[in-house]
């Protein structure tokens, strides 16, 4: 007995706990709703359902989630820019491929020069917030807030405020999926980065780094680490990540629409960092929490479509279950919960003894 | 190198803001221009100052066409154009230039709907009519527009209806049931609440139409393409699919596609979709989208009508909307020739 005991304690102190308990809940609630919702067939070759609609739309919020992870730990500070740099990278990769044109059935220039130029643009936004923010030491989400509303203005710019297509049929794969193989590219695409990601933290000493930074930046100089170089890495990190998410939401729709290319996205992503039981004042993180948000995030999303909420309702129910979720993570809720557990453990000992 | 680095950033992002600046001051000078043009000529000519929202899309742009090729000299007129790249602010601005300037007509097509009463107020207190296209405002007082010209959404909605029962009666499928959905337009804009109102007022008539869901996809692709997805796992039998822009229709008949079904005239789902931009002619005549209906952008001549007859004192109706046309997939090929946009 005290061996299982010991072991859900081990499993309920676990910081990935709550999360993994709120995404639970938001399917679980389906299978009361929709019957059917976990039922996978395979259509077109393609694996068909709402759980692969999950994390095929969620790749997007995933990969930003990943960057605003690192820049919440390092920082104690939010990058508000990632939806209008993910605009910008597919401004500028539509426009490169396009040479231009508003529409075009073939490429003006090669696929590689497009992709390239644009994760280089979105690297430079994100030098200019971790610029900013690590050199001269603007609060996080002012400097950020300048690219937030200055990058759709120079995504129009590009696009002659048009929205630019790209009918190739080679331009959609990203989007959507090689032949042959049953899952879509974008959740290859975000495992692919997190898996990158969770390689460079493990293996190198940088996780770390970007852990003391966040919790003591003076302490971490004192002690020999650039603190404003692993502050300015995790902007240019951030900015990296929305340009990724930014190719792989207009391949989805072969165009660049400057105006709605993840729009109000930075929200989600900021929310999906603390639905991962992450504080947002800096300091320990869990890259896998957050991700783990982010998928919450898509699958109530998900749920909320499948259960059919009409339109104008749809805000107030994501709303009152964030607020559940959020309020279910937060210390009060956690005190509140070890109290429950701790006198149900004591009743089965009681029980026992008796 | 790193000091170099930081300044090549700050130097490309202060050429980038200085290039948004020179942008502006390029069209202002170029407003400026053209008022001298039509202070030389303005003996004889109606002096119009229109103010436009912007660039945004094809539609806008054959708006903005229109307007430029009906009010030109060799038709009595002197434009003066101003670009408001979406800001009201802007628009506002360029309002008291035209009342400085003393125009004859002057003729907006809102960003917003709300925030003109004091602007106007300045135009109607120096005597100049108002007319407003496309978009309507919302004024405290009505007397402060003359007129308004645009699109009837509710109309557009009861066409769309209408041919569908067409369509059905066609097929001889009028009495069997039809599993109706639809991808509304941002909840609240004055397109969506008409186009919505107008089929479903029609779709009430026939009680083997069956509306299974509504949901928005914001007039986006993205949102049309995700919405669809989740509407074709939970309703296996859709045959109508109701687009409110063709941005969703696209999305909509990608959706229907990886899901290896197929639409339009020879497929499993009637799309039927709204405003009929070039890329949904194409989309007709690809075979995807079964009608397209007429969100009509050529609103010069009809704001040519209204001056004309106030310059000839006669009174003109509050409210005008423009001729617009429902378009079939079989006669697309034939009904886009001639079109701006």
């Amino acid at each position: 007995m005290p061996e299982i005991k010991g072991r859900i304690k081990k499993i309920t102190s676990h910081r990935l706990f709550l999360p993994l308990l709120c995404l639970a809940l938001v399917l679980l609630f389906n299978i009361a709703t929709t019957p059917d919702f976990f039922k996978i067939s395979i259509k077109n070759g393609m694996l068909y359902g709402y759980t692969i609609d999950i994390i095929n739309r969620a790749s997007e919020l995933v990969i930003l989630s990943i960057g605003m992870t690192l820049v919440v730990a390092a920082s104690g500070g939010t990058d508000i820019s990632v939806g209008a740099v993910m605009s910008v990278a597919a401004a500028i990769c539509c426009f490169i491929l396009s040479g231009g044109e508003h529409s075009v059935s073939q490429y003006q220039n090669p696929f590689a020069l497009g992709i390239i130029l644009a994760l280089l643009a979105s690297l430079l936004c994100g030098c200019f917030n971790g610029l900013l923010v690590a050199k001269l030491k603007i609060q996080p989400m002012v400097a950020t807030l300048i690219l937030f509303t200055a990058g759709r203005g120079i995504a129009q710019l590009v696009t002659e405020g048009q929205i630019t297509y790209i009918r190739v049929p080679g331009y959609k794969i990203l989007g959507s999926a090689i032949p042959g193989i049953p899952l879509p590219l974008p959740v290859f695409a975000a495992v692919f980065v997190a898996l990158i990601t969770a390689l460079v933290l493990k293996k190198t000493a940088l996780g770390i780094y970007i852990q003391s930074v966040g919790i003591n930046s003076k302490a971490s100089r004192l002690v020999g680490l650039k603190s404003s170089a692993i502050i300015f890495f995790t902007y240019v990190f951030s900015g990296l990540c929305a340009g990724m998410a930014g190719l792989i939401a207009s391949s989805r729709i072969y165009s660049a629409d400057a105006n709605n290319i993840g729009l109000n996205m930075e929200l989600d992503a900021i929310l999906a960092v603390a639905l991962g039981g992450n504080s947002l004042s800096g300091g320990k993180f869990s890259l896998l929490g957050s991700i783990i948000g982010a998928y919450t995030i898509q699958a109530l999303t998900t749920t909320l479509y499948a259960m059919n909420v009409s339109a104008d309702q749809l805000p107030v129910y994501k709303a009152v279950v964030v607020v559940l979720i959020v309020s279910l993570q937060s210390p009060f809720a956690h005190k509140l919960l070890q109290k429950l557990k701790s006198r149900l453990l004591s009743g089965n000992s009681q029980r026992r003894a008796a | 190198m790193k000091k170099f680095l930081a300044m090549f950033l700050i130097g490309a992002l202060a050429a980038l803001s200085f290039s948004g600046c020179s942008k502006t001051q390029e069209s202002s000078s170029a407003a400026g221009e053209t008022t001298k043009a039509a202070d030389k000529a303005s003996g004889d000519l109606v002096v119009v100052g229109f103010s436009q929202v912007g660039a945004e899309s094809d539609w806008r742009t054959a708006n903005t066409e229109s307007m430029k090729s009906t009010f030109t000299e060799a038709n009595g007129y002197s434009l003066i154009f101003d670009d408001a790249q979406q800001k009201q602010e802007n628009q506002i601005k360029a309002i008291r230039n035209f009342i400085q300037q003393d125009v004859d007509y002057i003729v907006l097509a809102p960003v917003t709907e709300t925030g003109w009463d004091t602007v106007l107020k300045e135009a109607k207190d120096a005597g100049i009519p108002v007319i407003i296209v496309d978009r309507m405002i919302k004024v405290s007082d009505d007397s402060l527009f003359t007129a308004w010209v645009g699109s009837n959404f509710e109309k557009e909605g009861t066409d769309a209806a209408n041919w569908l029962a067409d369509y059905l009666k066609q097929k001889g499928k009028d009495s069997e049931d039809v599993n109706i959905v639809t991808l509304q337009g941002t909840i609240g804009s004055s397109a969506q609440i008409g186009r919505t109102n107008g089929f479903n007022k029609v779709a009430k008539e026939h009680s083997n139409w069956k509306i299974l869901a509504q949901q928005t996809g914001e007039f986006t692709q993205a949102k049309g393409q995700e919405v669809m997805e989740s509407f074709l796992k939970s309703y296996p039998d859709i045959d109508v699919v109701v687009a409110e822009n063709d941005n969703m229709a696209f999305g909509a008949i990608d959706a229907i596609k990886a899901a290896g079904k197929t639409c339009g005239p020879n497929g499993d789902i009637t799309i039927i979709s709204f405003d009929a931009v070039s890329a949904a002619f194409d989309a007709m005549e690809a075979g995807d989208i079964n009608v397209d209906i007429e969100c009509n952008p050529l609103h010069g001549p009809r704001v040519a009508e209204i001056i004309k007859k106030l310059e000839a004192g006669e009174k003109v109706e509050k409210l005008q909307y423009v001729a617009e046309g429902i378009f079939p997939a079989e006669t697309a090929a034939k009904d886009r020739v001639g079109r701006a946009y």
